[in-house]
């Protein structure tokens, strides 16, 4: 079948099969492996990505049921060259070791100053409650997403970072 | 009262998986899919598809068992677009909850948790956020999984379900939508669309669960939700219990206190007495003796929030 | 010694911008960001299952659903009818190319795909190559296999009885499920202690059977060019240049022809050190196609079949005095190890380093027995940052210590101060014949109990005790042996356990290092181009760190039991200070100077009492490489290659001090906080050894909690998936508050002793004591992991039972 979806503001048409999982059209259809996957049974999170801004477990999802909607990964958080503060954070809180799981976590802690700009540690705690990481014991995570939250418009630009 | 068995159990869980060939296969096979744009089209399709087809909404008890293969359905009805049935309103003596509404907008609702506070308190340890984002309440219903809390919560809410299919509309009352673990009134041809919630003043209610982890499915849980006379009697109470081969209310339990004044005392009886009505099975969760002590523990803490929030002090209870 | 005792500060606490400028980043040791982060917040990490290559195909393992079984028949016709299905390979296939079998890294041996009986649920049975993913799985649904079940061994405690089934028939002289015996220390002289001892406690203490689970399962893409003879094989692995050798001496392929790349590790813990059957199907799937083929596991596949971790039955005992003094330790250990015997670990240690089971106190005797037994279950043993074992050695004693405690009504924290090895007997040798380093004790558990407000939480739990309120305070303080090891006495199937590191300076200054060792979210890139930068003064910005390609790397034997920084960290500073040595040969006639006259300071030599006649490392490097007249004996170039032999192991020692609360109600614990003062020696990037350390609690914190790999009485693996293997989220656990105290290591280069699992090691008995120490009301004086609600529950019952 074909869907039509709209992936980090661009519109991609593919024929897919039904029954083709979210996180597989993007990783092996659409080649964006920042996407990860990590246990099929919509338990660790490393699959999450926004459907309409909101975080979604795409192991748990067919690309069928996306068609129509719009799709955020990690290839499409940093804007223009500029970084989300969100992975600004990442990097000055040490938000991350393996990176398996920091797009999912990213892209929630996205969702999360969205809607709630200043949240507290129990908050950001909550709001990442449904997604594994085995590396960081999670503390460094939640400094990350504070980070961000106290620098809402982190003007890093790609090429600074790279320095 | 039906026990949990051990079929039921295969049918949520995990490891050894799909035909009994070997380990689970974790993609799921082959299906044809369609999106419904009405309740109407959805019924049409279900038709025209026959028996081997399914209805999806948000996906998260369905696909699961479909990347184990021990579900295999032919076609997939996607009623994600189905804008009829995401409604959520508040009339004078009833909330009425589109069955497309996800746990994410229960849990966010003000009104809700302003009249049923219990709905927020299951919300809150079901799943995690992220699949709260998809879940519908329409679907955990459905799925009727004996560990599902949303199903205890309407059982003590006396909550009624609509359901429409090829012969139109009917409501059932909650009691007679489930017909056991995995099995509801609910056809295959038909559609959950709606879950009706009575308002009622003067009353409160509670739900709490037990879990190894959070995201878990209930070690146990227990729900309540009581109606106070103007003298501070009980005129109705309600006790659910989930994961504790309980079906449907714990009715002698509540009995003992209805047209009673609150008290430690006949709490602690009511408690005792669902035990008595749970009949829970050992698994990983926890032995027997524990899920049953849990029964009559969690049934005494729902009771006294319920009591709590309703206004009635603790000084009553202490009095009582 | 220094001490550093500090909350990790929150980011309002910090400087308003913090991103560090280029004048103000540390050259050398310090807190720097990681130079593999920004390709991963970008969602640029390449790992395993991201690569595509060009015709690839896609494996998929049939396992069996039984735990003994002999297999009677596998047909698979209809599998190999299936348009996308390229290749179905069974193990009749396997022998005829005499790979049904593999040497595993214990000297036994273990099916690739089974070709006489499966010995455990989710063994490989069947391997299937087809165009894509999904068709690979669908096409396992169309083979036909008839078992024939056999009684299963699944307690390990009934594994010797007579007439008990005999797992390993296919091995001659096999007529039991025994594997070894193994001992060390003095049991008459313990034997003795014990007689003579006021007070002796006994516990039986299970470790149960937990898994690494790192969130990237494990696969490999196996690439045969049938033209060259050349296989390529892109792999997780912790350990590529080992895993090369191995698939020479396995496959008969040369091992010049073998090329292992590992490129982004999504976590391994030990998963990712053995060679899984899935690898060599997919190399002979590669060979039989003659195209790529790539296998990734399910996560089920992961949990239920490759390397668990522990599954130790200990009996622990403890001999002291009626004021506190140990004297002596004894254990017994019944060692779980599954259907095959797959430990990762040195050849010489079938029961890994248990041995420091002494833990780190000053004792008269010590004496411990190991049994190594087979059963149905799944291979492995030695993974999830165990340290070769002395995760199990450190529960065994701390858990023991409290017990004593509790027996003389002494606080469990004086009792451990009383005990510790003293600062001036390090280098000290303990009843096993370890020699531990450098130590300081006293301090780290001192700075810990200040940290937490050790009496004021004593006082609070007093008083909540007397409300009928269960709050408990655990103690743990570790000493880990790490960093393996002198090649006379470690090696793994005959690899001896240095490591080459390789340290190139280019003529413009900027520089590369080579290394053996395999980062899986350690930060490697980091952390040896700052040994670098503390060497030579090159900025670690300007050093790339070349890792997890055979055929660009030095030879060594990879990343695990915490050995990356104490061996490989080693090396590379030892080829730095080569270079260095040779920069100052070579600045020395650039100046028309002695060597000798000349002083370094980080980034240049220059001429003692003429500060302005200097070389920076860039002028010689351009020099080295340029037309400066170079000294006899001098090559022009600027590079060195070492490979270090560690004159010892290392000791890093820890303090922990976990506070929980019990719901008295339902059992459920709540880990409300967790001090952990760490010393693992020189910190060269105190940012990443404190991420170190949170994981390493957040694992503890789980195999205390919740983690657990159970069987029922059929073998059925009870932990295979995320819903039932539970692995703790940000809500599970504190925020971590983190101190350190610095003993250096003596023999090692830079002093550093390495962290990656000392806090996996010791934090799982922090919390068990904890919790012990919540429910002594209810005379509780022992419960094994995992203490979920249910179990917790039990012991309130006076019921505590074993997990297994």
């Amino acid at each position: 079948m074909q869907v039509t979806m709209t992936v980090n503001g661009t519109e991609v048409t593919r024929d897919v099969e039904p029954r083709l999982l979210l996180v597989h059209f993007l990783r092996e259809t659409l080649g964006l492996t920042g996407t990860h996957w990590g246990c099929d049974t919509s338990n660790c999170g490393t699959c999450v990505v926004l459907v309409d801004g909101e975080p979604v477990k795409s192991c748990t999802q067919l690309a069928a049921m996306t068609a129509g909607h719009e799709v955020r990964t990690v290839e499409g958080m940093a804007a223009g060259g500029t970084l989300d503060p969100v992975q600004q954070g990442f990097m000055e809180e040490h938000g991350l070791q393996c990176g398996f799981c920091t797009p999912g976590m990213m892209l929630t802690a996205r969702a999360l100053l969205d809607r709630n700009p200043d949240p507290d540690e129990g908050e950001i705690r909550e709001a990442i409650s449904g997604q594994i990481c085995r590396c960081t014991g999670y503390a460094t995570i939640v400094r990350s997403i504070q980070w961000a939250a106290a620098h809402p418009a982190a003007e890093t630009t790609d090429q600074e970072v790279r320095a | 009262m039906t026990a949990v068995t051990d079929k039921p159990r295969a049918t949520r869980a995990s490891a050894a998986g799909s035909s009994g060939k070997g380990c689970p296969v974790q993609v799921p096979a082959p299906f044809d899919y369609a999106r419904a744009t009405s309740v109407a089209d959805a019924l049409e399709l279900l038709e025209r598809h026959g028996p081997e087809s399914h209805v999806i909404a948000g996906g998260h008890s369905l696909l699961p068992m479909m990347k184990l293969r021990l579900a295999r359905p032919e076609w997939l009805i996607d009623i994600n677009d189905v804008a009829e049935l995401g409604h959520l309103t508040e009339e004078a003596d009833v909330l009425r909850v589109g069955a497309l509404t996800r746990h994410a907008a229960l849990l966010d609702s003000d009104v809700v948790g302003r009249l049923f506070p219990i709905v927020h308190d299951a919300e809150k340890v079901i799943a995690d956020p992220v699949v709260r984002n998809r879940g519908t309440i329409g679907g955990s219903l459905g799925q009727a999984d004996p560990a599902e809390d949303l199903t205890t919560v309407c059982d003590v809410l006396r909550a009624q379900v609509v359901i429409v299919g090829p012969a139109g509309e009917r409501v059932v009352d909650i009691g007679d939508f489930h017909r056991g673990p995995y099995e509801t009134a609910c056809e295959q041809n038909e559609l959950i669309t709606e879950v009706r919630f009575p308002i009622r003043a003067r009353s409160s209610s509670a739900y709490e669960k037990v879990e190894r982890r959070v995201g878990d499915w209930a070690v146990a849980a227990a729900g309540a939700a009581i109606l106070l006379a103007e003298d501070g009697t009980f005129a109705d109470v309600a006790i659910g219990l989930t994961a504790l081969g309980l079906e449907g209310l714990a009715t002698e339990a509540a009995a003992v206190l209805v047209g009673e004044r609150p008290s430690e005392e006949l709490l602690a009886e009511a408690g005792r007495l669902a035990a008595v009505a749970s009949s829970p099975v050992e698994d990983q969760r926890g032995p027997v003796d524990y899920k049953r002590h849990l029964a009559d523990e969690l049934t005494r803490r729902v009771l006294r929030r319920s009591l709590e929030r309703v206004g009635a002090t603790a000084g009553a209870l202490q009095g009582g | 010694m220094t001490t550093v005792q500090e909350r990790s500060p929150m980011p309002q606490e910090r400087e308003p911008n913090p991103a560090m400028t280029a004048a103000d980043r540390p050259i050398g040791y310090g807190r720097v960001q990681r130079k593999e982060d920004p390709r991963f917040i970008r969602g640029k990490g390449r790992y395993l299952d991201d690569i595509v290559l060009p015709g690839m195909l896609h494996g998929a393992v049939l396992r069996s659903p039984m735990a003994h079984a002999r297999l009677v028949s596998i047909d698979t016709t209809e599998a190999l009818a299936h348009p996308k299905v390229h290749a179905v390979i069974t193990g009749k296939d396997l022998e005829g190319l005499n790979l049904a079998w593999a040497p595993t890294l214990s000297a036994d041996t273990m099916a690739v795909l089974a070709t006489d009986k499966v010995r455990f649920q989710g063994q490989e049975v069947a391997f299937v190559v087809a165009e894509d993913r999904y068709s690979a799985r669908d096409a396992l649904e169309l083979i036909d296999v008839e078992y024939e079940q056999l009684p299963v061994v699944i307690d390990a405690r009934r594994a010797l009885e007579p007439g008990t089934a005999v797992i390993r028939d296919d091995k001659d002289g096999q007529t039991d499920n025994h594997i070894f015996d193994w001992e060390a220390g003095d049991k008459a002289e313990t034997e003795a202690v014990f007689a003579r001892a006021d007070v002796v406690v006994s516990e039986d203490v299970v470790y149960p059977r937990v898994h690494p689970a790192p969130m990237e399962t494990c696969g490999a893409i196996a690439d045969y060019d049938p033209i060259d003879g050349k296989l390529t094989l892109y792999e997780t692995t912790q350990a590529p240049h080992a895993h090369r050798t191995l698939y020479a001496m396995v496959a008969g392929i040369p091992e010049h022809k073998i090329r292992v790349i590992a490129g982004d590790i999504g976590g391994g813990f030990g998963n990712k050190v053995g060679i899984y059957p899935g690898y060599i199907c997919a190399v002979v799937g590669s060979i039989v196609t003659g195209k790529p083929v790539k296998w990734v596991e399910d996560r089920s596949e992961n949990l239920m079949s490759t390397s668990f971790a522990r599954d130790y039955l200990m009996r622990g005992e403890i001999a002291a005095t009626k004021d506190g003094k140990i004297l002596a330790v004894r254990t017994h250990v019944l060692a779980d190890h599954g259907a095959f015997n797959a430990t990762a670990q040195p050849t010489k240690y079938p029961a890994g380093f248990f041995s420091i089971f002494t833990g780190s106190y000053d004792l008269e005797a010590a004496y411990c027995s190991v049994t190594g037994v087979y059963t149905n279950k799944a291979p492995g043993g030695v993974a999830y940052a165990c340290s070769f074992r002395v995760t199990e050695a450190v529960y065994l004693v701390e858990r023991m210590v409290d017990v004593l405690a509790q027996r003389l009504e002494m606080d469990p924290a004086e009792l451990r101060l009383k005990n510790f090895i003293r600062p001036e007997q390090f280098p000290y040798k303990n009843k096993t014949g370890w020699e531990y380093d450098s130590g300081d004790y006293e301090p780290a558990l001192r700075m810990c109990m200040e940290q937490i407000g050790y009496a004021d939480l004593r006082q609070e739990q007093a008083e909540k005790r007397a409300r009928g309120e269960l709050m408990g305070i655990g103690v743990s303080f570790f000493t880990e042996t790490v960093g393996a090891g002198p090649r006379k006495h470690f090696d793994i199937v005959g690899l001896g356990m240095a490591d080459g590191a390789e340290v190139r300076v280019h003529p413009t200054g900027k520089a590369v290092v080579r290394l053996s060792v395999q980062t899986q979210g350690q930060g490697h890139e980091t952390t040896f181009a700052q040994i670098v930068a503390e060497e030579l003064g090159i900025p670690p910005e300007d050093i790339e760190v070349v890792h997890g390609d055979t055929d660009q790397t030095p030879f060594g034997l990879g990343t695990y039991g915490s050995r990356s920084t104490p061996v490989s960290g080693g090396a590379v500073a030892l080829a730095a200070r080569k270079v260095r040595d040779k920069a100052k040969a070579i600045a020395a006639a650039m100046l028309e100077t002695r060597p000798e006259d000349l002083e370094w300071e980080k980034g240049r030599f220059f001429v003692k009492g003429d500060p302005s006649a200097a070389k920076t490392i860039s002028e010689i490097a351009l020099g080295a490489h340029g037309t400066v007249a170079l000294p006899e004996g001098v090559d022009g170039n600027l590079d060195a290659e070492v490979t270090y032999d560690p004159p010892n192991l290392t000791f890093p020692f820890g303090a922990y001090i976990c506070v929980v609360d019990i719901d008295a109600g339902t059992g459920k614990v709540k880990v409300r906080r967790f001090v952990a003062v760490d010393d693992c020696g020189t910190r060269i990037n105190p940012m990443i050894v404190e991420g170190q350390i949170h994981g390493g609690l957040a694992d503890g914190v789980g195999m205390a909690l919740m983690e657990f790999i159970g069987f029922d009485e059929q073998g059925n693996c009870l932990g295979g998936s995320f819903m039932d293997y539970l692995i703790p989220t940000a809500l599970e656990v504190p925020d971590w508050e983190l101190g350190a105290t610095v003993t250096p290591s003596p023999h090692h280069p830079i002093g550093a002793k390495g962290i990656g699992e000392s806090a996996t090691v010791g934090s799982p008995p922090a919390v068990v004591n904890a919790v012990v120490d919540a429910l002594a009301p209810f005379g509780v004086t022992h419960m094994d992991m995992p203490c979920t609600p249910a179990r917790v529950w039990a012991a309130m019952q006076g019921r505590a039972t074993p997990p297994i």
